[in-house]
């Protein structure tokens, strides 16, 4: 069966779902069956999100099984090696390499890795991070991280360019349109350049 | 016409099939993970719905709507059945005039539920159809099939979901649009006056409607049998199906649409046409056992496939005799990320205060209930809604009897208070309880994502409505002790708990900071002066995403990060070195 499965794993507030909603409608849009589910309810909290898009001719389940993500996109580097199961041998992984702290972080009860690149560039060697922060900022609003990370996959999805742009377009029609957009060109060129500069990647703080 | 396909979660298409199939009223209490049905059903804007309090007034309201002759939706979460039951039970009796249903939303795997009740048992105990679908197109097309189920054979009808339905979105083709139609309003005492007498009749009916609910299982195209490889023959029904055809494409299946009551000839058929018979369900074993009863053998089932959680099609593969590939482990020991109390959120400095003055809290469900977790630690039972002020009522008797001067604090929100905190807050009046009632009156069904309800002064569809005085209400429960205060000043919020749980009797706490998600308040953001940090950590008890530790150092410092922190306070107050301030 051949069947797309992505993956998105982030930070109650990030706007892991809006992505995943761009993903999944892109794909319909692309003629293509789809199924996108994530668990939420506590999501706003702060609280570790993970979300799955599946595409193909013929989706059934709406859930991804760890080992068979093709795409793992994390828009935070501690949720990125946290869901680093979730990606096949063969699997992207592209991230955003701002941290959030965790609660437990927080409240000085556990202490965050500072060794996350090299922990994740372990399990995925061609794992690409950035910073969507500043991307999203420079855009017009840091909450524009989701788009940005769209952007930085684009390349990545068995999807025209294009339909991810029109779909964009089309669900940020009445709000925000413009700086999602740019945040979606930012992160696309982003990609590309850290791409071609592989392997400077860092976790830095906000 | 041309009907528009569109990818919608199951919560949404069932709510634009109600709207699409006649439907004229809708009401429902928020829970994950039902609550956007009723949310999308005010946004097509074409049903009159509303939140009621509590899911047994949203049932009963729905009763009232189906005998006044209109098509009607009540939706909840699984837990919300329970609130309901007193009505189901009886609903099963009386029947229905206009079609109605019940939308369960079961919640495998617990993601954000006290318990993995699966609603499927109601069913059986109400004997009433149970419609359960397998993707958001199944939903949509089984709420028109239900309201007709409902109608021709005179009964509730359960259609019940679960978190991959409600949440999972997948593509939907609507049908054609019916227009509302509403039906007479017509008196008939046998069939609504639950009197023994007339009860007694209606029993009768019941089990003879469930015979023909049976009969008509059995030749239903919502049973369907995929007959393929005749070596694995797998009865299914929900999102299970879904993963039986990840796992197993090549097996046979018959799938319940109706998962009750259950077709004997169809499934005798079936496992008769199938070398090895597997029964694959999340949570109970609830066809599993009916099909045995039924004297089919079956040779996999809930010994294999677990009761408790979600079900994976990596758990139906080694159920049925597959080996899995190997695969990479989870990275272990990573620093968890739990929900928390959004930063800048009332709750926490009430949770700081609690656990610094060590007090047995007699907790509720709300967001509130995340106070249990460390650091705060400040949260000593939760069992269901309105629990926290009944049972602490419990506590303070045995209290009491046993000689022992501490009062529990029983901590509440608005919602859950007006859902069944009320008639708790009742008796610990009429019973007299020494037990403190903290009321956290935020005007929002805040963990379900903000709701509106009778304290928030708006309606589901919009438009204002007179708001609840929640002063003036608790004192007509019967206590005179209303205290308000206001827990963002730590030093105000711990000398009025202090009183509150030193003063004899029945005694109430209220808060009335606003949900600072829901109504988006910001204050100015704080920032730490590195030169007066001492890196102490008092700060870090209130457990804040905004702060952290710098990275480096000896003795670490503490830093606010400037995009997370909503300017509160809270930490700024527990400084000894005056090292926190506005920016």
């Amino acid at each position: 069966m051949n069947v797309f499965n992505i993956v998105i794993a982030g930070v109650g507030g990030q706007g892991v779902l809006m992505a995943s909603k761009v993903l999944a409608e892109s794909a319909l849009a692309g003629g293509m069956d789809a199924k996108q589910n994530e668990v939420h309810g506590m999501a706003q909290r702060g609280g570790s999100v993970i979300s799955f898009v599946r595409m193909g001719e013929k989706v059934y389940s709406p859930v991804v099984t760890p080992g068979t993500a093709d795409l793992l996109i994390s828009f935070e580097p501690l949720e990125a090696l946290r869901y680093l199961h979730y990606l096949k041998p063969t699997g992207v992984l592209v991230y955003n390499s701002v941290a959030i702290n965790p609660s437990t972080v927080a409240s000085g009860m556990a202490v965050y890795p500072t060794d996350l690149p090299e922990q994740i560039a372990q399990g995925s060697p061609g794992a690409l991070g950035f910073d969507a922060l500043a991307i999203a900022k420079e855009a017009g609003n840091p909450k524009a991280v989701n788009m940005v990370m769209v952007g930085a996959v684009m390349k990545n999805l068995p999807i025209d360019p294009a339909i991810v742009r029109g779909v964009v377009e089309e669900i940020s029609r009445n709000k925000g349109g413009e700086v999602n957009l740019r945040a979606l060109q930012g992160g696309s060129a982003a990609a590309m350049h850290e791409r071609e500069f592989a392997g400077s990647s860092s976790v830095s703080t906000s | 016409m041309v009907y528009m396909e569109k990818i919608i979660s199951g919560n949404e298409a069932i709510a634009l099939s109600f709207s699409d199939s006649g439907g004229v009223f809708a009401s429902g209490y928020p829970g994950t993970p039902s609550t956007e049905t009723m949310e999308e059903l005010a946004r097509l804007g074409r049903v009159y719905c509303e939140w009621a309090p509590n899911e047994k007034v949203a049932l009963e309201a729905v009763i009232g709507a189906s005998i006044a002759g209109g098509r009607a939706l009540s939706t909840m979460k699984h837990v919300g059945v329970n609130v309901a039951a007193d009505a189901l039970l009886t609903l099963s009796y009386t029947g229905v005039n206009a079609g109605l249903i019940l939308m369960v939303a079961d919640d495998p795997g617990m993601p954000s539920s006290q318990n993995e009740q699966d609603s499927r048992n109601y069913a059986k105990f109400a004997k009433i159809p149970l419609l359960d679908p397998a993707d958001s197109q199944e939903a949509y097309d089984f709420v028109r099939e239900g309201l007709e189920l409902s109608e021709r054979f005179d009964t509730p009808v359960i259609l019940r979901t679960t978190t991959r339905i409600s949440h999972a979105k997948g593509v939907v083709t609507p049908g054609e649009r019916l227009e509302p139609k509403i039906g007479p309003w017509v008196k008939d005492v046998p069939k609504y006056v639950m009197l023994p007498n007339f009860a007694r009749i209606k029993h009768v009916k019941v089990e003879e409607r469930l015979l023909a609910l049976q009969e008509f299982a059995e030749n239903t195209p919502l049973n369907r049998v995929e007959l393929r490889d005749r070596e694995l023959g797998i009865i299914t029904s929900g999102v299970s199906y879904q993963h039986v055809m990840e796992a197993f494409p090549n097996a046979s299946v018959l799938k319940l649409g109706l998962a009750h009551p259950l077709p004997p000839g169809k499934i005798r058929d079936f496992a008769g046409a199938v070398k090895r018979l597997m029964i694959v369900e999340e949570m109970d074993g609830i066809f599993e056992e009916q099909i045995r009863a039924m004297g089919v053998r079956v040779d996999i089932g809930k010994d294999m496939i677990p009761l408790c959680g979600e079900v994976s099609a990596d758990i139906i593969r080694v159920a049925g005799g597959e080996k899995l590939p190997p695969v990479a482990a989870a990275v272990e020991n990573l620093p968890q990320r739990p929900p928390t109390f959004c930063p800048g959120c009332a709750h926490r400095g009430l949770f700081t205060i609690l656990s610094r003055l060590k007090a047995f809290v007699s907790g509720d469900i709300g967001c509130y209930t995340l106070g249990a977790l460390p650091p705060m630690n400040a949260m000593h039972s939760t069992i269901c809604m309105g629990a926290g002020i009944s049972a602490a009522h419990g506590m303070a008797k045995v209290n009491e009897i046993a000689g022992r001067p501490e009062k529990p604090v029983a901590v509440i929100g608005d919602s859950t208070f007006f859902h069944s905190g009320m008639t708790g807050l009742l008796n610990m009046a009429y019973n007299h309880a020494n037990a403190l009632v903290v009321i956290m009156d935020n005007r929002t069904t805040g963990m379900t994502g903000g709701q509106e309800n009778p304290g928030s002064g708006m309606l589901l569809q919009g438009g204002k409505t007179r708001q609840v005085d929640m002063v003036t209400l608790v004192k007509a429960l019967g206590i005179d002790q209303v205290v308000e205060f206001n827990s963002y000043h730590l030093a105000e919020a711990e000398a009025a708990i202090r009183k509150g749980m030193e003063t004899p009797g029945p005694y109430v706490l209220i808060d009335k900071n606003p949900c600072i998600l829901r109504y988006r308040v910001q204050r100015p953001i704080r920032v730490v002066d590195q030169e007066a940090c001492t890196g102490c950590r008092a700060c870090l008890k209130v457990a804040c995403v905004a702060l952290g530790l710098t990275a480096t150092g000896e003795k670490p410092k503490v830093s606010i990060d400037p995009n997370i922190c909503n300017g509160c306070s809270v930490c700024a107050q527990l400084c000894k070195f005056n090292a926190i301030s506005e920016s």
